[in-house]
C-alpha cells in the first residue's frame, strides 16, 4: 500500500530506492529469522546427539569406576581414579574369549557358506531360465512375511530330533539362506546387461568362470552390505543361541554376557546375587560392543546402504 | 572379386549369430541347470522354511501337541481347535499381548514423529550434518541386549534390594538428573516398581534404538525431494509449519509409511530389548514375566521341561495373524494418504 503511496507522490527515482529499501528490510528481516531459526535447530540436534551419546559415555566411564565410587550418593562424571582392571575381570569373569572365539567362527563360517549360497541362487533367478523360475520366486520373497517365530518352533524340534543341540552346526545351518540377500543381489545381477553373458558365452566362457569373473567384482558393494549383515546377524543373535545351547562352551556374545554372572558375591565380595558389579558389567558391555563399533567406522558407507534397503535389525 | 568379399566380411557375423543362435537354443533345454545352482538353498529352505510352515500349522491344530510326543511315539493328539481356545483363554497370554500392544502403541507413533523431526533439521542445515548423522546411527550397531544392560544400569537403584538401605547406594544416574532438576527419584525398574514406570524405561530404550533407521530412510527420502517445491514455498512465502505439514509430510508419505510398517513388524516381535533391561525374567524382580511379550511367550512355551509345541504354534499364528493384519490396514490407510 505505501509504494503505491509513493508512486503517487515521488518521482520516478525515488520508487525504486523505496522498493529496495523495503527488500532490504524484509531480507534483513529474514536473516534474523533465518538465524534464530538456524540456531534453535543446532540446539535440538545437539541434545539429541547428547541424549544418543549419553548411555555410551555413561558405560565407559562407569567401566572405568570403582564399585565403591560407581555408588557414590552424588555421582562423578568422570572416575576419580580410572580403574583397567574391570576389563580384565569382566573378561575372565565372563569367559570373553570363549564367546568371542565362538561368535566369529560361527559368524565366519555362516557368512561364507551364505555368500555361496546367495550368489548361485542370485545368479539362477537372475540369469538362467528355466521353468517356473517365476513361481518360485513369487514364493520365497512371500515367505519372507512370516514371523521368524514360526519357524523357530519347527526348527528347534527338528534339530532337538537330529541331535544338534549345543553344536556348531545348529547355530549355523538353519539360517544358510536368506531370501532377503538373494532378491537383494538378484536386483543387482539384473542390473548387468545380458549381453555380457551372451558375450561371455560366445566365447564359450562357463557359467561359473562368468560368474567369478564378472558379475561377483560388479556386485561386491552388494555382496559387502551383506556380508557385514550377516555377521551383525551372528553377533546380536539372541533368542536362537540361547534356545539351543546350554554348555557355556558353546554360547555366542549375546546370550553368553546376559548370563554372565556379575554379581559382587560371585566375585568374592559382600552381597546378595542380585548386587550385581556393574562397572565389570559395564566394561564387558564395551568390550563386547567394541568390535561393531570399529566395522561401523570404516565401512559406514556399506552399513547405511545395506540397512537402508533391508529394514531388519541384522 | 565383389562376391567374395562380401562372403569374407560376412563370415564372423554369421558365424556368431549361429553361436548364439545355437547357445539360446541349449538354454532352452538345460532347465535343470538353474535348477543345480537353486539346490544348496531350495533343500536348506525345503527343511528350515518350507517344512516348518506345514508343521507349524499342524501343531497349532494338535490339541496339547508337546515334546511328550517325541519320548512316546504311541501318543495320539486330537485334531481341533484346543490350542488357540487355551491360548486366547489363558490370562498370561493376554498380558503378554496387552504389553507387546501397549509397546507398539507408544512406540512407533513416538520415534516415528522424532524421528521425522530430526530428519528435517538435518536436512536444513549444513555444517555437522554429515557428523550428526554418524552420531545418531550408532544405537543401530549396537547390541540390543548389551545396550539393555547400560539403560538398566542407568535407572537401575543400586543397593534397594540390600539389607540396610542406608549404606551407600547410588540412585541411578537418570534419577540423579531427576534430583537434580528438583524432582523425586522414582523406583523405575527395581523390585516394587511400578508398571508403568517399567513400561517408560522401555519406551525410551525402544525409541533411542528405533530412531537410526528411521532417520536414516526419512533423511534418504529428504534429500531425493525435488527442491521447486520448496522454491515455490519460498516465492509465495509460506509459513515453515505449513512447508512442513503441506509440501514436506506428503512428499514424505511413502517413507513414513514405509518407516511405520516395518516399525510396527519389529513393534510386535519386542523381545530382546526387554531381556536387555530385565534379563530373561522379563520383569522386575518380585513381579516375573510381568513385561512379556507374545515372542517371549511363545519361547517360554517351547524352551520349558515339557515342550509345548501345540500352544507356542498356536500363539506363533496368531502373531502371524495380528501382523499380517496391522500390515495390511497400514497399507490401506497410506494408499489413501499417500500422495504418490
Amino acid at each position: 500500500m505505501s509504494e503505491v503511496k509513493n508512486v503517487n507522490t515521488n518521482p520516478e527515482g525515488t520508487i525504486t530506492t523505496m522498493v529496495e529499501r523495503d527488500i532490504k528490510k524484509v531480507t534483513a528481516r529474514q536473516k534474523v529469522v533465518k538465524v534464530i531459526s538456524q540456531t534453535i535447530i543446532y540446539i535440538f540436534l545437539l541434545i539429541i546427539a547428547l541424549v544418543v551419546l549419553f548411555p555410551f559415555y555413561w558405560m565407559i566411564i562407569s567401566s572405568l569406576k570403582s564399585l565403591t565410587e560407581y555408588r557414590y550418593n552424588i555421582p562423578t562424571l568422570f572416575p576419580e581414579k580410572i580403574l583397567f582392571e574391570n576389563y580384565l575381570v569382566a573378561f575372565t569373569e565372563g569367559k570373553l574369549d570363549v564367546l568371542f572365539v565362538n561368535t566369529l567362527y560361527v559368524g565366519l563360517v555362516s557368512t561364507i557358506f551364505s555368500l555361496v549360497i546367495t550368489v548361485l541362487s542370485a545368479f539362477a533367478f537372475a540369469r538362467l531360465e528355466f521353468k517356473g523360475r517365476e513361481t518360485l520366486f513369487a514364493i520365497l520373497l512371500a515367505t519372507m512375511m512370516i514371523p521368524g517365530e514360526l519357524f523357530t518352533i519347527t526348527n528347534y524340534s527338528t534339530v532337538h530330533k537330529l541331535g544338534w543341540i549345543n553344536t556348531y552346526t545348529v547355530l549355523i545351518v538353519p539360517f544358510l539362506v536368506s531370501v532377503f540377500y538373494i532378491y537383494l543381489l538378484k536386483q543387482n545381477f539384473l542390473q548387468i546387461p545380458n549381453e555380457l553373458y551372451l558375450a561371455a558365452k560366445v566365447d564359450g566362457t562357463t557359467d561359473l568362470k562368468y560368474l567369478w569373473k564378472v558379475m561377483i567384482p560388479l556386485a561386491l558393494p552388494t555382496l559387502i552390505s551383506i556380508t557385514i549383515l550377516k555377521m551383525m546377524g551372528s553377533w546380536n543373535s539372541y533368542m536362537w543361541p540361547n534356545l539351543v545351547t546350554s554348555k557355556d562352551s558353546m554360547m555366542l556374545v549375546t546370550n553368553g554376557i546376559r548370563n554372565a554372572n556379575f554379581s559382587v558375591s560371585a566375585m568374592g565380595g559382600e552381597g546378595s546375587a542380585a548386587d550385581i558389579n556393574y562397572p565389570v558389567q559395564m566394561a564387558a558391555v564395551a568390550i563386547v560392543s567394541a568390535p561393531l563399533f570399529i566395522v561401523f567406522l570404516f565401512l559406514r558407507k556399506y552399513i547405511m546402504k545395506g540397512v537402508s534397503r533391508s529394514g531388519i535389525k541384522g | 572379386m565383389a562376391n567374395e568379399s562380401v562372403a569374407t566380411k560376412s563370415y564372423p557375423l554369421y558365424e556368431a549369430r549361429k553361436k548364439v543362435g545355437a547357445f539360446l537354443r541349449k538354454i532352452k533345454f538345460d532347465h535343470w541347470k538353474g535348477w543345480i545352482y537353486l539346490s544348496p538353498a531350495i533343500v536348506l529352505l525345503l527343511i528350515f522354511t518350507a517344512w516348518p510352515i506345514f508343521n507349524t500349522v499342524r501343531f497349532a491344530f494338535l490339541e496339547k501337541y508337546s515334546s511328550l510326543a517325541d519320548l512316546n511315539p504311541d501318543i495320539t493328539f486330537e485334531f481341533g481347535l484346543g490350542n488357540f481356545q487355551y491360548v486366547l483363554e489363558y490370562q498370561y497370554f493376554k498380558d503378554c499381548l496387552f504389553n507387546t500392544i501397549i509397546l507398539c502403541v507408544l512406540t512407533v507413533p513416538i520415534s516415528t514423529f522424532l524421528a521425522l523431526l530430526i530428519a528435517v533439521c538435518l536436512n536444513s542445515i549444513k555444517a555437522l550434518s554429515r557428523f550428526l548423522q554418524t552420531i545418531y546411527f550408532l544405537p543401530y550397531v549396537t547390541n540390543s541386549i548389551a545396550i539393555g544392560m547400560v539403560f538398566a544400569a542407568m535407572f537401575n537403584i543400586v543397593g534397594l534390594n540390600r539389607a540396610d538401605i542406608n549404606a551407600s547406594t547410588s540412585l541411578g544416574i537418570v534419577n540423579n538428573i531427576i534430583q537434580f532438576f528438583g524432582g523425586t527419584p522414582i523406583n523405575w525398574i527395581n523390585a516394587g516398581s511400578g508398571y508403568w514406570e517399567n513400561i517408560f524405561v522401555m519406551v525410551v530404550y525402544i525409541v533411542w534404538n528405533a530412531l537410526p533407521f528411521k532417520i536414516l530412510i526419512l533423511l534418504g527420502g529428504l534429500q531425493s525431494v525435488n527442491k521447486q517445491y520448496y522454491d515455490a514455498a519460498k516465492i509465495d512465502s509460506t509459513p515453515k509449519w505449513r512447508v512442513f505439514t503441506n509440501i514436506t509430510v506428503p512428499l514424505l508419505s511413502p517413507m513414513i509409511a514405509y518407516v511405520v510398517i516395518t516399525g510396527f513388524i519389529g513393534g510386535f516381535k519386542e523381545y530382546s530389548s526387554i531381556v536387555g533391561i530385565f534379563g530373561d525374567t522379563m520383569g522386575p524382580p518380585g513381579a516375573k514375566g510381568r513385561l512379556n511379550t507374545m515372542v517371549g511367550y511363545i519361547y517360554d512355551a517351547i524352551n520349558g521341561s515339557t515342550k509345548q509345541y501345540g500352544r507356542a504354534s498356536a500363539a506363533a499364528i496368531i502373531l502371524f495373524l495380528i501382523i499380517f493384519a496391522v500390515t495390511l490396514v497400514n497399507l490401506q490407510v497410506s494408499k489413501k494418504k499417500t500422495h504418490y
